[in-house]
């Protein structure tokens, strides 16, 4: 067996490469005082707000916008989709390096980091739907570095050892669909236990529901917005399949999130209905609430059945960014914004610039680990000595 | 839980109170106290209050938390409304100007100890107990820090000491409950001097409150806080003006907070159950389809090509017929020619018709 040569180039100072170095360099020092001052030094964490944007970004958001790998494995392997195959491998890469920052920002967030396996090991606390995210986020990393492996270990050369990994392919893909649906609609229902802290419009018995089918269109709108990235900075390395392929991905799954966003906008509606909240519509909350479901919900959904109709890439790519950033403001408002409604401005909370900066140097972290792989392992492209799975 | 005779005429004792009247025949009459039927509680009286803080003194002491900024006979603090923290299990505010009150009225926080409480529903780690004494108590041996019971806690009572970087813990009151294992009264309880704090069995509590009720019609409000809020809590308040007047929520609802996930733990078991199957189906359904579909093909194809095949042979076999036919025709023909061209020679007349001119045959 031979291992592969990693050619690191000298770092080139591209505008790229400046900022990512100066967030790393930050990400660092903050992480120093985080662990050697505690949370008040680096949070605006209080007693009324114990979670702040670790939790409503890092987690909530991180999470959602990881949903790509189960979305796109199950669309190829279980619905029998064969023309979306290339989009499996990245879209796995990138489910993976997600949940794996996410399980990070937690070592931030959590009081006693090095105890995150203590609901496994010392006591269980099975009524708590933390648990169950919990367990179903360690799981699923698992089965996402699992299913990530194959391409790692073609890189290494390891045929044996691929081809056993290819031969699970069925059982981690649907493994993946069943812990995904779990855990994504578990964060919502976290908020469930909370009804008088979260803002009637957001808080809804159907909270879980509403959180896994938001993690469908967060998976398939993610997936088209890195598609685009990636042709725009990873052309080269694309073989002819997958730039054959690429535009159909985007525009069949612009289709398909256009009808499960449709499908969004009616639960939604549905939730204000069976809380009979009707009359908070009228109130500041009511204005954004109706901005998050009707400008980021229903106008996406539109956009994205246009960009579809029409094999309008531009008007896809462009929606799936606006999609995107509906979730990221829908977990926000779940989060953060409505959560504590009920509470004087003063108490309310604002992250830290600290904070922010440890959720930028986790989001560069990845981008940074998803250069390495795809300009090292065959994701964009399918390794000529094996065949595809 | 058993508690001692001797342990719990040491409390009704120390309370003063002639609680020990109450007896277990009232039992089954009084509503369910989270499964521990002699769990203890404090009834609250905010008609009693006098806004002293010696209750934040003891509860300082007893439970060795950290000196205040101020000291506790420094009444001015009730300037600003306070809220429990890492420092502080109890905290008592004042609410001035109250429509009905004649003058400022007090009311004292610390944890409820909820018969169902939000906090160890919610935890991961199971770090709290519900005690048959009635204590909601907390292992921070066990504690992540994760810091989902202060989401959950519809009372806001967990805080945080995010102040440690290696060993933050939660803070909340543990209604002294290492005291009451030693048949000793919560701090806050043995040093009210108004009696505003009675201390006793929860059900006796709910009784002694509506006895006040009776006693003194007009002074309270026919409502006993805590009695089903959040579906009941150790602690007990009454009031003569409207809990909102005096910070207490009066939409927290009835359900208590394991019920409010219940519906969505239970769908766990039945994805965990139903999703292989259903997406197990759909790959061999699709899988089928795919393997009919490439069936299909393959027998249209076979068809074409049969039917492709047995028509070139058809064609051939005419195009042989035909040319079988023309060799014959032509072989007629040069016979007839033949015949013709020797009865000229011998100079007769043709015999019999002549069949057909020559363009009637078609050369093959």
């Amino acid at each position: 067996m031979q291992f592969p040569k990693v050619t690191l180039e000298r770092p080139r100072w591209t505008p790229f490469n400046i900022v990512a170095a100066i967030v790393v360099v930050v990400g660092l020092g903050i992480t120093v005082l985080r662990f050697t001052k505690g949370l008040a030094a680096t949070t605006n964490l209080s007693d009324y707000n114990p979670w702040g944007i670790w939790i409503g970004f890092d987690l909530l958001v991180g999470v959602a916008l990881a949903a790509g790998g189960y979305v796109t494995s199950a669309a190829c392997y279980l619905f029998g989709l064969k023309r979306f195959h290339t989009a499996v491998r990245p879209a796995i890469l990138t489910g993976f390096l997600g949940y794996a920052l996410v399980v990070l920002a937690l070592h931030y967030d959590v009081g006693r980091p090095w105890r995150l396996p203590y609901p496994f090991i010392v006591q269980q606390g099975t009524t708590s739907l933390l648990f169950e995210v919990a367990a179903c986020v360690a799981l699923y990393l698992t089965v996402l570095f699992i299913e990530w492996t194959p391409a790692a270990l073609e890189w290494l050369g390891l045929k044996r050892a691929r081809n056993l990994v290819v031969r699970l392919t069925l059982v981690l893909t649907i493994f993946g669909v069943v812990l995904s649906t779990l855990h994504q609609s578990s964060l919502g229902a976290l908020f469930l236990i909370a009804p008088s802290k979260l803002h009637p419009l957001w808080y809804s018995p159907y909270l879980a529901l509403f959180f896994f089918v938001s993690s469908i269109v967060a998976g398939l709108s993610m997936v088209i917005f890195e598609g685009a990235l990636a042709h725009r900075y990873f052309h080269h390395k694309m073989d002819e399949a997958h730039r054959r392929e690429a535009d159909g991905v985007a525009l069949g799954f612009a289709k398909a999130a256009s009808w499960v966003l449709g499908g969004y906008f009616v639960l939604k509606v549905v939730g204000v209905a069976q809380a009979d909240a009707w009359h908070h519509l009228a109130s500041g909350y009511g204005a954004w609430f109706l901005v998050e479901v009707i400008g980021f919900v229903l106008l996406p959904c539109f956009f994205f059945a246009i960009g579809a109709r029409e094999k309008n890439l531009r008007i896809v790519r462009f929606t799936a960014a606006w999609a995107v950033l509906g979730i990221v403001i829908n977990r926000f408002n779940v989060g953060l914004i409505a959560f504590n409604y009920h509470l004087p401005s003063s108490e309310r909370y604002f992250p830290h610039w600290m904070e922010i900066g440890i959720s930028l140097f986790i989001v560069t972290i990845g981008v940074l680990a998803y250069k390495f792989i795809v300009s090292h392992m065959p994701i964009l492209y399918a390794h000529p000595d094996y065949e595809p799975h | 839980m058993s508690i001692s005779r001797r342990r719990f005429l040491g409390w009704m004792g120390a309370a003063g109170a002639g609680l020990a009247a109450g007896g277990r025949a009232h039992a089954a009459a009084l509503p369910p106290s989270g499964g521990h039927p002699d769990a203890l509680g404090v009834l609250f009286d905010v008609t009693r209050c006098i806004g002293c803080r010696k209750c934040e003194e003891a509860c300082n002491r007893v439970n060795e938390l950290p000196p205040p900024e101020r000291p506790f006979q420094d009444l001015g603090v009730l300037q600003k409304t306070r809220r429990t923290d890492a420092r502080t299990y109890t905290v008592v505010n004042r609410y001035e100007g109250i429509p009905g009150a004649k003058g400022p009225l007090y009311r004292k926080i610390q944890c409820n100890h909820c018969l169902e409480p939000a906090c160890a529903s919610a935890c991961f780690v199971r770090a709290f107990t519900k005690n048959p004494d009635g204590a909601v108590t907390y292992d921070e041996s066990v504690c992540v820090g994760c810091r989902y019971c202060m989401i959950a806690c519809p009372f806001e009572i967990p805080t945080y000491e995010y102040d440690k970087a290696l060993t933050p813990r939660v803070m909340k009151c543990t209604f002294c409950h290492p005291r009451l294992v030693q048949g000793l009264l919560p701090g806050c309880v043995e040093a009210c001097p108004s009696e505003a704090l009675t201390f006793g069995r929860r059900r006796d509590l709910l009784r002694i409150a509506r006895e006040r009720m009776a006693q003194f019609p007009g002074r309270y409000l026919d409502h006993i806080y805590g009695e089903f809020e959040m579906g009941g809590t150790a602690w007990l308040t009454i009031s003569g003006v409207p809990f909102a007047a005096i910070g207490m929520r009066e939409d927290l609802g009835t359900t208590p907070a394991p019920e409010l996930t219940k519906g969505a733990l239970g769908v766990v078991p039945v994805v965990a159950a139903m999703w292989p199957v259903l997406l197990t189906g759909i790959y061999a359904i699709n899988r089928r389809r795919d393997r009919i579909a490439r069936e299909e093909r393959e027998a249209a194809v076979a068809a074409a090509v049969a039917r492709a095949e047995a028509e070139a042979k058809k064609k051939l076999a005419e195009a042989l017929a035909k040319a079988e036919k023309d060799k014959k025709a032509a072989i007629e023909r040069e016979v007839k020619k033949a015949l013709e061209e020797a009865a000229r020679a011998r100079g007769e007349a043709p015999a019999g018709p002549t069949p057909g001119t020559p363009g009637a045959t078609k050369p093959a």
